[in-house]
């Protein structure tokens, strides 16, 4: 019986999906929309947003209201930071991550995009394709989001017209095309009236695809898509050998989670960076002895032989190695208020380990609305860069293009302790 | 469009998707943090914590004591759970109390019976010092309020416990950052990602137990501001009151004088579930009577180092 199977209740499980638009393409009015129309938008927020709508004088209840924020921004009216949402459909779980448009957010739709499976991506049918747009999708590839879905919103300002419609697609396809983007798919909206969000409506009748939701319930989960090599990261290791149990005197459990792949008991693995090699005894959770873990699975390993393991080791499958490397060259957003000062070290955590670095060289700073490539020295916030480091200690690390967990690291600052850098290893 | 095509590996269902998420961050903890501690108050969504630490760490002992600062405004049965589990647990476990600081004049109160949920922050950075923790793991979620909703998962907290939304970490992927310098923490929420009704289809899945007060019982209450307030020594009838005799539960448990029950006759986890999911009202706005006051009044109290 396969771990899958011996799931108490089987669901579509769970999607994490990104908007992003400009100011006023209708993201908020969206996703109030999606929260509403799946009922759940609950009661007693609906009572706060329809007294803060009555004293700003709007007469209908504002949906956009719902997604706003925090007290500052609220006063500012903009939204400055990724807020997450949930909601369900019964059938799947989602979270949205809302990450707002303004060109100095950079940092921010990285930031949301890192967790996502799906972006929406709103286009104001009025306007079509923004340089806005370019710039949201190009995140969205460099971080490496498997689906995009652009959205054309608005279309009840433009006559519901099939024409404008496909002239926005084409568009899109052209730039989507020098890009390399490969899932796109499309969808006519009126966030405002509801129509192809969750209800079809019935002024979009020459749309024959699924609604927004539809799209949505039916998107491929994480990590299904694609046979993925089975990777491991050690988080903590459990020697509970002063417990009043004596059968656990030996005990040695490898605690963490399957980043991506699959292992089950009696397979070969091989530890990493120290090359030793075992074989899986037992996958456990809590006293349960599982035959397999799948992706995303949290699970303890106990191997066959006594293997001199700690967190930062990484367990892969014999022949599926990583690459275990004192140097790195990756796309780089800086997240950081200090500028990146070449001059310095940065610690760089990679799964779960930890280790100094030093650039070796700026390869070029990105301006990611037109994609030209720019000679840099230094690198300020929202910058994306092409960037090399050495490393103190070695990573076991793979392309963010083949796998999203042992591809990704961020730079922390050892003054401020503060993250400061994304990377997305080449 | 490959949106429909078949999905041809195994993936986890929601709740094992969170379960699996949230011990990663409890792990992550373990592994970050040279001292943390876990804040348990009895009620549901720390019960919920203290299972996922079971699965992240059993059969070790947890890397981490138990923490519970008390209001003392309790309901018993809250407080006789909370040490019946602890001792069931075999884990260490810390309180500190609300009273201790009023004594030691850090509490001040303005009238004897005002709520002292705000107050408890005090006494956590009190007991933070106490013990140099480096990190709070809490159970938080971020469904349960607006402020909320752009918490990270590691949250950071300068020396007075302040939270500053301007001055959060960017938090990618699933790499934390605890890293923090002598007197500063973080708070830990691993169940950031989970709304009510997950928590009570885990609790339903995994036989959680829970307090009595969880399930419909009958209680004297009256209707105070489209809340029912019960009738208890701390928050007697007042003159003209119409206290009336009816089966409520409770949602969330903290300070007697500002956690109101609603009305139900959810006696099992299962009907808990099923009003759940078709309520209409959010979890705090129909119970705590103290976030009425604002629809910001939660960011104000988080940024005075409230939980
Ligand atoms: N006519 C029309 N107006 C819309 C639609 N979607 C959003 N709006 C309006 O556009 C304005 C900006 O929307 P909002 O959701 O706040 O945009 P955001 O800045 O992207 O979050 C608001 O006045 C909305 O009511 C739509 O489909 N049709």
């Amino acid at each position: 019986m396969s771990a899958i199977e011996r799931l108490p209740e089987i669901d579509n499980g769970l999607l994490r999906f990104l908007t992003c638009g400009s100011v006023d393409d209708g993201k908020s009015t969206l996703i109030g929309r999606l929260l509403y129309d799946t009922k759940a938008i609950l009661a007693d927020t609906l009572h706060a947003i329809a007294r803060t709508s009555e004293r700003r004088g709007l007469e209908a209840v504002d949906l956009s209201l719902l997604t706003d924020g925090l007290q500052a921004e609220r006063e500012q009216g903009i939204t400055i930071d990724v807020t997450y949402r949930y909601f369900t459909t019964g059938r799947r779980k989602y979270i949205v991550a809302d990450a707002p448009g303004h060109e100095q957010y950079t940092r921010n739709m990285v930031t949301a995009a890192s967790t996502a499976n799906l972006a929406i991506i709103l286009i104001d049918a009025r306007k079509g394709v923004l340089t806005q747009t370019r710039r949201h999708s190009y995140l969205a590839y460099l971080l490496g989001i498997p689906h995009i879905v652009v959205a054309i919103n608005k279309m009840d300002l433009v006559d519901y017209d099939q024409a404008t419609f496909e002239r926005i697609r084409a568009d899109y396809l052209e730039f989507a095309a020098t890009l390399g983007i490969g899932d796109v798919s499309f969808i006519p909206l009126s966030a405002l009236n509801g129509d192809m969000i969750v209800d079809r409506g019935e002024r979009i009748d020459w749309y024959q695809g699924p609604t927004l939701l539809g799209m949505l319930e039916h998107a491929p989960a994480a990590h299904c898509e694609r046979d993925e090599r089975f990777r491991f990261p050690v988080q903590f290791v459990c020697r509970p050998q002063r417990s009043a149990d004596l059968q656990l005197h030996d005990y040695r459990g490898f605690m963490g989670r399957v980043e991506s792949g699959e292992i089950g008991v009696g397979d070969e693995v091989l530890i990493l960076p120290s090359e030793k090699r075992s074989r899986v005894k037992a996958i456990e959770i809590h006293g349960r002895s599982l035959p397999r873990a799948i992706a995303e699975q949290s699970v303890t390993l106990l191997l066959e032989d006594e293997v001199d393991i700690s967190r930062g080791d990484m367990i892969v499958r014999t022949g599926e190695s990583t690459l275990v490397t004192r140097r790195i060259e990756a796309m780089l957003c800086w997240l950081g208020e200090t500028p990146l000062d070449p001059q310095r070290k940065y610690l760089i955590r990679q799964t779960t380990r930890e280790t100094r670095a030093a650039i070796e060289a700026i390869g070029y700073r990105l301006d990611i609305n037109t994609l030209q490539r720019l000679p840099a020295e230094r690198l300020g916030m929202n910058d994306i860069a092409r960037a090399s480091f050495k490393l103190a200690q070695p990573l076991c690390v793979d392309p963010y293009a083949d796998n999203r967990s042992t591809g990704a690291f961020i730079v922390i600052d050892e003054t401020t302790n503060n993250t400061v850098g994304a990377g997305m290893i080449l | 469009m490959s949106a429909l095509t078949l999905q041809p590996h195994a993936s986890l269902s929601h709740l094992d998707w969170l379960e699996s998420e949230s011990i990663h961050i409890l792990r992550e903890v373990a592994g970050q943090c040279a001292n943390p501690v876990l804040l348990f108050s009895g009620g549901k969504d720390s019960l919920v914590l203290l299972r996922l630490a079971e699965k992240a760490f059993r059969p070790g002992r947890f890397p981490f004591p138990l923490l519970n600062i008390d209001t003392g405004h309790n309901y018993s049965e809250v407080i006789d759970f909370r040490d019946f589990r602890a001792c069931q647990l075999n884990e260490r476990l810390i309180v500190r109390s609300v009273e201790d600081s009023i004594r030691r004049g850090t509490v001040v109160l303005k009238s004897p019976d005002e709520p002292r949920n705000k107050h408890q922050s005090v006494t956590l950075l009190e007991a933070i010092e106490e013990f140099g923790f480096d990190c709070c793991i809490g159970g938080a979620r971020r469904d349960e309020e607006k402020a909320r909703a752009k918490e990270r998962i590691f949250s950071f907290r300068d020396e007075f416990g302040q939270w500053d939304p301007k001055n959060q970490r960017s938090e990618l992927w699933d790499l934390y950052n605890a890293r923090v310098h002598k007197g500063e923490n973080i708070r830990a929420f691993p169940i950031s990602n989970w709304t009510e009704l997950d928590v009570w289809q885990y609790i339903a899945r995994e036989q959680i137990e829970l307090p009595a007060i969880y399930f419909a019982h009958k209680r004297a209450v009256v209707r105070r501001g489209g809340l029912l307030q019960p009738v208890t020594e701390l928050t007697p009838a007042r003159a003209g009151d119409v206290v009336e005799e009816l089966s409520v539960r409770f949602r969330t448990v903290g300070d007697i004088t500002c956690t109101a029950p609603v009305e139900s006759v959810a006696d099992t986890i299962a009907r808990i579930i099923e009003e759940t999911a078709a309520t209409t009202i959010t979890e705090r706005g129909e119970t705590r009577l103290d976030d009425q006051t604002s629809e910001a009044s939660m960011e104000q109290r988080k940024k005075e180092g409230y939980f």
